[in-house]
Parts: C-alpha cells; sequence; structure tokens
C-alpha cells in the first residue's frame, strides 16, 4: 500500500518549450510506482494532450495530480478565453488553434477525442472569458480499466 | 527491420543515439500532426516527420516511440537532442521528402500502422 501522492505544476500560454514538462514528470512517476507501459501511455498522452490545449489556447494554468493505489486523477485548471462549445470541440477535426500553435504540430483537432479514448472518466468545465477546468481518472489497476 | 538498414538505406545520419543490433522496427507512421501520432496504439514504430520541434521530441516520449526520422534536412537543435538523450529517442535526418523516404521503407517492407 503506497501512501496517496499530489503532484502540481505551473503552466505558462504560448510556452512551447516547456509543454509537456508536467507529463514528463508524471510519467517518471507512473514509472517508479510500476504502472504498466500500457496504463502509463494512456495516462500521458491524455495529460500532454491536456498539457499542450492549456499551452496553446490559454493564458495560464496548474494542473493537479493525485495518485493512490487505484488511479490518477488529474486536474488541468486553465485562465484563458474559455470553450463556448464544449460539444463542438469535442469533435475530431474541429480547431481554433492559431497558426503559431499550427507550427509547433498542433491544431488537428484531436486533442480532446483522444482524451476521450483514453480516459475511464472524464469531465470538461468552462466559462467563456474565464477558463477551463478538464477533469479526468484513469484506473491503474486492470480491473478498474 | 533494424535501425542500421533504415539508415543505410535513407542514407541517413545519426543525430543522437545508439544504433545497437536489437533496435528492430516493424511499423512506420509519417506525420507532421502530433495528436495524430499521440492517436496510435502500437509499440515499436518508427516516426517520419518533417516537424523539427522540441514537441516532437516529447510526443514520442509520451508514446513511447525509439526512433524519429527527421526528413528534408531540417536543423536538430541542442534542445532536442538532450531531451531525446534523456528518453533514449534515437534521431535520424535525411535529406529525401517524406514521400520518397515513405517510398523507401515501404517497399523494403516497414509495416504502414493503418
Ligand atoms: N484549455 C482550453 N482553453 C480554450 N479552448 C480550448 C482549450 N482546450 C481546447 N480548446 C478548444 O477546443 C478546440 C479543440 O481542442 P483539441 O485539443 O481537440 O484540438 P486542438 O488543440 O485544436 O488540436 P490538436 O489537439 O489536435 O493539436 C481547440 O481548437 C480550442 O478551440
Ligand atoms: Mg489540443
Amino acid at each position: 500500500m503506497m501512501e496517496p501522492m499530489h503532484l502540481q505544476y505551473e503552466l505558462e500560454g504560448g510556452n512551447f518549450t516547456k509543454a509537456g514538462f508536467a507529463s514528463s514528470e508524471i510519467k517518471k512517476v507512473l514509472k517508479q510506482l510500476n504502472v504498466d507501459a500500457k496504463t502509463i501511455k494512456r495516462i500521458v498522452v491524455s495529460s500532454y494532450e491536456a498539457e499542450v490545449n492549456i499551452v496553446a489556447h490559454a493564458y495560464s494554468g496548474i494542473i493537479n495530480a493525485w495518485i493512490d493505489n487505484e488511479k490518477i486523477v488529474l486536474h488541468f485548471n486553465d485562465k484563458g478565453p474559455g470553450i463556448p462549445d464544449i460539444e463542438m470541440a469535442m469533435q475530431a477535426g474541429y480547431s481554433t488553434a492559431s497558426p503559431a500553435v499550427r507550427e509547433m504540430g498542433f491544431g488537428a483537432g484531436m486533442g480532446l477525442p483522444n482524451i476521450k479514448n483514453n480516459v475511464d472518466l472524464l469531465e470538461i468545465n468552462s466559462e467563456v472569458n474565464k477558463g477551463t477546468l478538464v477533469k479526468f481518472t484513469i484506473g491503474l489497476t486492470p480491473e478498474m480499466n | 527491420m533494424k535501425i542500421q538498414k533504415i539508415n543505410e538505406l535513407l542514407n541517413a545520419e545519426v543525430v543522437c543515439g545508439e544504433i545497437t543490433n536489437d533496435s528492430e522496427i516493424a511499423f512506420a507512421f509519417a506525420s507532421d500532426l502530433m495528436s495524430e501520432v499521440l492517436t496510435i496504439k502500437k509499440d515499436g514504430i518508427v516516426l517520419l516527420t518533417g516537424l523539427c520541434t522540441i514537441q516532437a521530441i516529447r510526443t514520442a516520449e509520451m508514446s513511447d516511440i525509439h526512433c524519429i526520422i527527421f526528413v528534408r534536412g531540417k536543423k536538430v537543435s541542442e534542445e532536442m537532442i538532450e531531451l531525446a538523450k534523456e528518453n533514449n529517442i534515437i534521431l535520424l535526418k535525411c535529406q529525401y521528402s517524406m514521400f520518397k523516404t515513405s517510398g523507401i521503407l515501404y517497399s523494403e517492407g516497414v509495416q504502414p500502422v493503418y
């Protein structure tokens, strides 16, 4: 039995050099906890997509991760323009990414659908001109998946 | 196919990483869209891309991709090399276009993901 763990990272909008740092740190922790490779990939792919979304679309943000024996819970909280129509944003191919974001290799409109395909529980709340909160949970044991 | 063989076929240059005899590749995927790369479930693929940014390395890190081939002789930054080394990712670069690179690997038996 391990002690529940809490990790926190700050993000800057527009800073693509650092995008992925938090997800990389989370990956290291999960590896140390001997989580199986396929589950780690589902977690870090989702985390990285959500992290890049903050860098690409918002002004600043905070990532909180809680890990216990059964699951990882991740919250991506940003200050930003918000998402006016979440249902539309969830559709594959929908993107408002700027040319600068596209130059970095993003803007296919696949990030949110990709998160949805990889996580066990997903909730997105957003307020226009305020920000967005993306929350998801992924089970760490085979029974949870 | 061994990465060594890929390197020869493409007339490529090893930017970083050790090409050992056990570096074996069955599948390749060619894309400049990182979210597209992030949908791939298969392991042991090689990524062909013209996107020569730090995010290409991050994407490989998250996707457990151990080899990236940068096409059209793009400049790989020190920062990218550092991050690739940290994650044991082999970086190759070749002068050929994405089309020619893909064509050569496909005709030599490297499998597509889809
Ligand atoms: N944190 C966020 N703040 C504001 N808007 C967002 C945020 N996350 C997503 N969006 C909106 O939802 C759209 C779809 O997001 P999604 O991640 O699916 O695609 P993308 O980021 O545009 O491209 P990709 O993820 O494929 O590189 C975005 O283009 C943007 O309009
Ligand atoms: Mg996205």
